[in-house]
């Protein structure tokens, strides 16, 4: 097999191993509803993950998710008393996140700044703003949130797919085309997997990172829509530490920190196994949230390292 | 003639690496003097000094120690993401200890040891394993406030509070008027300084950080050099969990010094130092600390909303940054005729 | 000859310099490639063929000088430029991004497609002809990284071709390919030869040249030596155009004087190698003797330095330092041996370019003595004045950030501190490199003095006269291979030239 799969097949393989794991451990676990819910709770993790992807593919990292996530369902709920259709605010939150991403892509390229930095200063910023807009939790009360909440699409069994866990499919399957059947995409890959040789093989460098962390920015934001329609209201502090998860999905999806290898579709996975340890623990009832933690760390360590090996045999330069 | 004289000697100055940080102090001070025009008073309240200024030096007493720390990581071109997560570990430490009824000297030294422990599995990672620092240090950052936690659980975690004469009298004691946490980071200050700058350990960081394959062949051990960069920093980081422990007595894994190490890294830069490695200031990251610190004591004390605090912390961040970049400044002196150098 | 040389010519480049800060890389050079010829470009490092290509290939652009394309004047600002023109260069470092498809390294940026989406199925396509060009049947969907180093080298250049490839640049294409590769490649070049194009070809294996090529143009410091047809120039002639540079002034500055009986044994190398870097050979140097080590670039001159130092690991044979053997060799162990090594990199491997020249000075020396026992700071200052003296490095003071001195200047600091650990045997690689005549005739000077002071010394150096000049004994290599030795009056340039050539007998 393609030694590229193999990170893949091992994400792959863990969830399913947990997954079965649960099914020996607790009654009523392996069943659609399990699995639907677990889509359904994880949804805007998983779409601020296909973000991180891209950015983490192209050899950055953008820190400035989290905040993006809170200071878009604050955007939203506030708007909401204002009157706004929940649509409208959600679609100007979208572009608001594409716009913040160019415009931390362009800093990063023009600047030579590490990636880490300036989406550091986006999330402090992002934040910020949150503070500013609001300090309390803004309820969004709308018709159409009611609606949002109610559709779901049965499953077989007793599980449901909700609204998130939909919009988060098809917020893959976009995924999926960009990284896999656009130049753009391949231009990631290539930026990620050695910059200098993109660079004399004619990839536009700066296009392409502007782009990459816009795709970002359109990422968090949809979470963020996601997470404020999820929760119907606004809070500034929602979306704290969830950079961390969503670069936790990613890792954990098979995708190499250091860019230019990983699939799109692990990062489902990875986001599914962080949402089936917490649903696990749980499950559990005795076992403290600290073990979410630890767990999701653990597991992050083991990558990291397997990853470090395949680096090693994979024969790449370095690009540092 | 000699007008010009001194303005170019003046001009010159801007150089001088020391300028940049401490004219900023000076100036966010300066304005904070016009918004409230007794900021610079000094009064004892309670056998003890009280003002904005002694204020500042001691809220900033945390953030300048973990900053320090990051300074020796950053020196060596690594970062070190987990020392809120030390922060954490260290302050469960000392309230599970506290709660088995230890001498609090020995639970201070275990606080020391719990962030030499979290050192030395960074420095591992990094330089035993060869992992990038920003992604090996990522895993104590995910898991560290889960074994914060997971420490809480084993005196069943109902009640992390705790009382200590000893820690909180070093975090919010006096001496002599002075906060007694001003003599403890002036004291680890200057035994960080000796460490550095009185053994070659500084010159071997500088070294490694600049050029790890030049320092390798003259003989510099680099993986060892990079090893102890992160104890280092995992210790500092654990003093400033002590304080930060004790100014709370409790342990709260989840919250606590969240966002520091962005504030350290942020310091640090501040201070001067290039994120490339290379170069490790101590005295400039403390008043890289002291800048952080008396603009959030201005934004508080201007009336401004204390949430204006992340967003004009995150627009300085981005001025520094974009000042320090090469494409920007000839961009800039480009507009400026006559501003290149 | 197979190619008429009366048909018009492909490419002209006239008159072409080119300068850096500092250094003039190109000076007024004469390039001519005709349409099926393979046209050899040799020189040692630093001699200008990097920046010739580069400014024939779009990558940079000349100070002045002509270039013209088929008769038409042509100036590329970009490579892109260079390759809509027909003008296609495979560098020395394979530029691919190896984790990713060969289908997609093929495709990479050339192929169309609404949208900005990409058909895989014409991509496929794509890239099944352009390996089918090369005769080449791979698995294009696997990682390019997964291949050898050559069919890496194979794919980059089925990247860099296409129908209309006019010119191909190939920079040192067999510097990683072992015998059957190489084969392989020059089935493919003289295939393209047929096919009309030009091609450069770039390397330092002179049989490959004399395999290969039709005509052979020499640079050396910047200048065009000759071009000449390949079966007009012997090999011997070849490579004294190559390294047979006139000291003047150092020779007459520098006599050999009595040299006294070489002494004790210092380090001893027995079938001392490592593999595919330099097969194993054996090495002694003694105190109060200079051996030189000399052989082309690539020949494996850098390699046994680095072999003795430690900086590389070796796979077979030992290494014994004054009578004890050195296990587990490196640049830590070598130099509480006593060895110290001066590596020719100043930039890379040599300096800490931020630190300043005290610093750079006591590394090793503090290195040696451990980190809790810092050498005072009066000390320090003394011993980096001594050395600014005793070297002449020309700066201010000794706080002076080290990036920012001369080439010649930095040299000496690499040198500096080398001494001040106090060695009893010094390697050198370069000890000249990139610095001017002045400076390298201070340094030739310096060597002697100190192996008159007793020291060992080893010096590696692409320049023949400096070889002559300074060695007792000099070792010979070819190929990653050490083919001889040669000592007292048999240290000239013909017997040297004549073993690299590989014309002559082995000495010793």
């Amino acid at each position: 097999m393609n030694k590229k799969y193999l990170p893949l097949a091992a994400t792959i393989a863990v969830f399913i191993g947990l997954f079965l794991i649960g099914g020996g451990l607790y009654r009523n676990f392996l069943s659609t509803m399990v699995l639907g819910n677990i889509l359904a709770d994880n949804a805007f993790i998983i779409i601020a993950a296909l973000g991180a992807t891209f950015v983490i593919l192209s050899g950055g990292i953008d820190l400035s998710i989290g905040s993006m996530i809170g200071f878009v369902g604050v955007c939203m709920a506030v708007l909401d008393s204002m009157g706004w259709h929940p649509m409208v605010s959600a679609g100007l939150m979208i572009l608001f996140g594409i716009a913040y991403g160019a415009f931390q892509g362009f800093v990063i390229d023009f600047c030579r700044i590490q990636p880490f930095i300036i989406t550091l200063a986006g999330l402090f910023l992002l934040r910020g703003a949150c503070f500013m807009v609001t300090l309390d939790s803004v309820p969004i009360h709308h018709d159409f949130v009611d609606a949002y909440a109610a559709a779901k699409i049965p499953l077989p069994g007793r599980g449901v797919l909700r609204s998130s866990a939909l919009v988060m499919l098809a917020s893959l399957v976009l995924a999926i085309v960009i990284a896999h059947f656009t130049r753009f995409g391949t231009n990631v890959y290539a930026i990620g997997g050695d910059k200098e040789s993109a660079r004399l093989m004619g990839v536009p460098i700066r296009r392409t990172t502007i782009g990459v962390y816009a795709l970002g920015g359109f990422y968090s934001a949809l979470a963020g829509v996601v997470y404020a329609l999820y929760t119907s209201s606004g809070y500034p502090l929602a979306g704290s530490t969830l950079e961390l998860s969503a670069i936790a999905a990613v890792v954990l999806g098979g995708t190499l920190l250091t860019g230019g290898v990983g699939f799109v579709v692990g990062t489902l996975f990875g986001g599914m196994i962080l949402g089936l340890i917490s649903t696990m623990i749980i499950f559990q009832g005795t076992l403290n949230s600290a073990w979410i933690m630890i767990s999701s760390g653990g597991l992050l360590f083991i990558f990291i390292v397997l990853h470090r090996f395949l680096v090693g045999s994979f024969n790449l330069r370095g690009n540092s | 003639m000699s007008d010009r004289g001194t303005l170019n000697r003046i001009i010159a100055l801007r150089h001088n690496r020391a300028v940049w940080p401490l004219l900023a102090l000076a100036l966010i001070l300066i304005v904070d003097g016009f918004i409230s025009p007794n900021f610079f008073d000094i009064r004892i309240v309670e056998g003890r000094l009280f003002g904005n200024l002694i204020d500042i030096l001691y809220r900033a007493v945390p953030a300048a120690l973990i900053a320090l720390g990051m300074a020796v990581v950053i020196g060596t071109k690594g970062i070190d993401l987990s020392v809120g997560s030390i922060i954490a570990i260290c302050g469960a430490v000392i309230a599970w200890r506290i709660q088995a009824g230890d001498p609090h000297l020995l639970i201070l030294f275990y606080a020391l040891v719990a962030g030499a422990v979290c050192g030395v599995w960074n420095g591992f990672l990094v330089a035993g394993l060869g992992i990038q620092p920003i992604i090996a240090t990522l895993v104590l950052m995910v898991a560290g406030r889960g074994i914060g936690l997971l420490i809480n659980l084993f005196y069943g975690g109902t009640n992390p509070s705790f009382e200590s004469e000893l820690l909180q009298g070093l975090s919010t004691g006096n001496i002599w008027l002075i906060p007694t946490r001003l003599f403890v980071a002036l004291g680890l200050f200057l035994a960080l300084w000796a460490l550095i700058r009185r053994t070659a350990l500084g010159l071997f960081i500088e070294a490694v950080g600049g050029n790890a394959a030049a320092s390798n062949l003259a003989g510099v051990n680099s993986r060892l050099v990079t090893f102890f960069a992160y104890v280092i920093c995992g210790v500092m980081a654990a003093a400033a969990g002590v304080i930060m422990t004790a100014d709370t007595h409790t342990s709260d894994p989840v919250s606590v010094a969240m966002y520091s190490e962005l504030d350290a890294i942020l310091a640090v830069v501040i201070g001067g130092a290039s994120l490339a490695g290379g170069r490790v200031f101590l005295g400039m990251t403390v008043i890289g600390a002291l800048v952080i610190q008396a603009l959030t004591t201005s934004i508080l004390i201007s009336g401004l909303p204390p949430e204006y605090n992340l967003v004009i912390k995150a627009l300085v961040v981005m001025a520094v940054l974009f000042l320090q970049s090469d494409n920007a400044r000839s961009a800039i002196s480009r507009l400026i005729p006559g501003g290149s150098r | 000859m197979t190619t008429s040389m009366t048909a018009s010519p492909r490419v002209e480049m006239l008159g072409v310099s080119k300068s850096f800060p500092g250094v003039r890389a190109l000076d007024s050079v004469d390039l001519t490639l005709h349409p099926g010829e393979v046209h050899a470009l040799l020189g040692e490092n630093g001699a200008g063929k990097s920046t010739l290509i580069k400014i024939l290939t779009g990558a940079l652009e000349c100070d002045r000088g002509d270039i013209r394309l088929e008769g038409r004047p042509v100036s590329f600002r970009t490579t892109g430029e260079a390759q809509a023109s027909g003008i296609s260069t495979v560098y020395q470092e394979v530029n691919l991004i190896p984790a990713m498809s060969v289908t997609k390294n093929l495709t990479l940026e050339r192929t169309g497609g609404r949208l900005g989406f990409v058909s895989w199925r014409r991509a496929r396509e794509q890239a099944r002809e352009k390996l089918q060009r090369l005769k080449l049947d791979i698995n294009i969907e696997q990682s390019v990284g997964s291949y050898s180093v050559a069919i890496q080298q194979l794919v980059a250049i089925a990247r860099a071709l296409d129908d209309d490839t006019k010119v191909l640049v190939l920079d040192e294409p067999t510097a990683s390919l072992d015998a059957q590769e190489t084969e392989t490649l020059f089935g493919i070049i003289r295939d393209l030869k047929a096919r009309g194009i030009a091609v450069v070809f770039i390397t330092h294996f002179l049989d490959q040249v004399y395999e290969i090529s039709d005509r052979i143009s020499v640079l050396r410091n910047g200048s065009l030596v000759a071009t000449k047809p390949t079966s007009e120039l012997p090999p011997q002639d070849l490579v004294a155009m190559m390294i047979g540079r006139e000291l003047g002034d150092v020779e007459a500055a520098f006599t050999k004087s009595e040299r006294k009986a070489p002494g004790a044994e210092k380090v001893v190398a027995r079938n001392l190698g490592k593999k595919r870097m330099l097969e194993p050979f054996d090495l002694v140097l003694r105190a109060g003797e200079v051996v030189g080590l000399a052989g082309l670039l690539g020949s494996g001159r850098t390699e046994t330095a680095k072999l003795i130092f430690g900086a590389i690991r070796h796979d077979s044979g030992s290494l014994s330092v004054r009578g004890t053997e050195i296990r587990g060799n490196s640049p830590r162990r070598a130099l509480d041996a006593g060895i110290a090594f001066c590596p020719e990199d100043r930039k890379t491997e040599g300096l800490v370019g931020e630190l300043s020249i005290r610093e750079n000075i006591v590394l090793t020396m503090q290195a040696k003595g451990g980190w809790l026992r810092r050498i005072p700071h009066r000390d320090q200052e003394r011993l980096a004045d001594e050395m600014i003296k005793a070297l002449a490095i020309a700066t201010p003071d000794a706080e002076k950030p080290v990036g920012q001195l001369s080439g010649g200047n930095q040299q000496k600091v690499v040198l500096a501190r080398a001494l001040a650990s106090k060695p009893e045997v010094l390697l050198l690689d370069e000890p000249t490199r990139g610095i001017d005549v002045g400076a390298h005739a201070e340094i030739i000077v310096l060597i002697r003095a100190l192996c008159d002071e007793g020291l060992a010394l080893l010096v590696a150096s692409s320049e023949l006269d400096e070889i002559v000049a300074a060695s007792d004994r000099v070792a010979v290599l070819r190929d990653r291979q050490k083919i001889g030795e040669l000592s007292g009056e048999a240290i000239n340039h013909e017997n040297i030239i004549r073993m690299i050539a590989g014309g002559g007998a082995d000495h010793e």
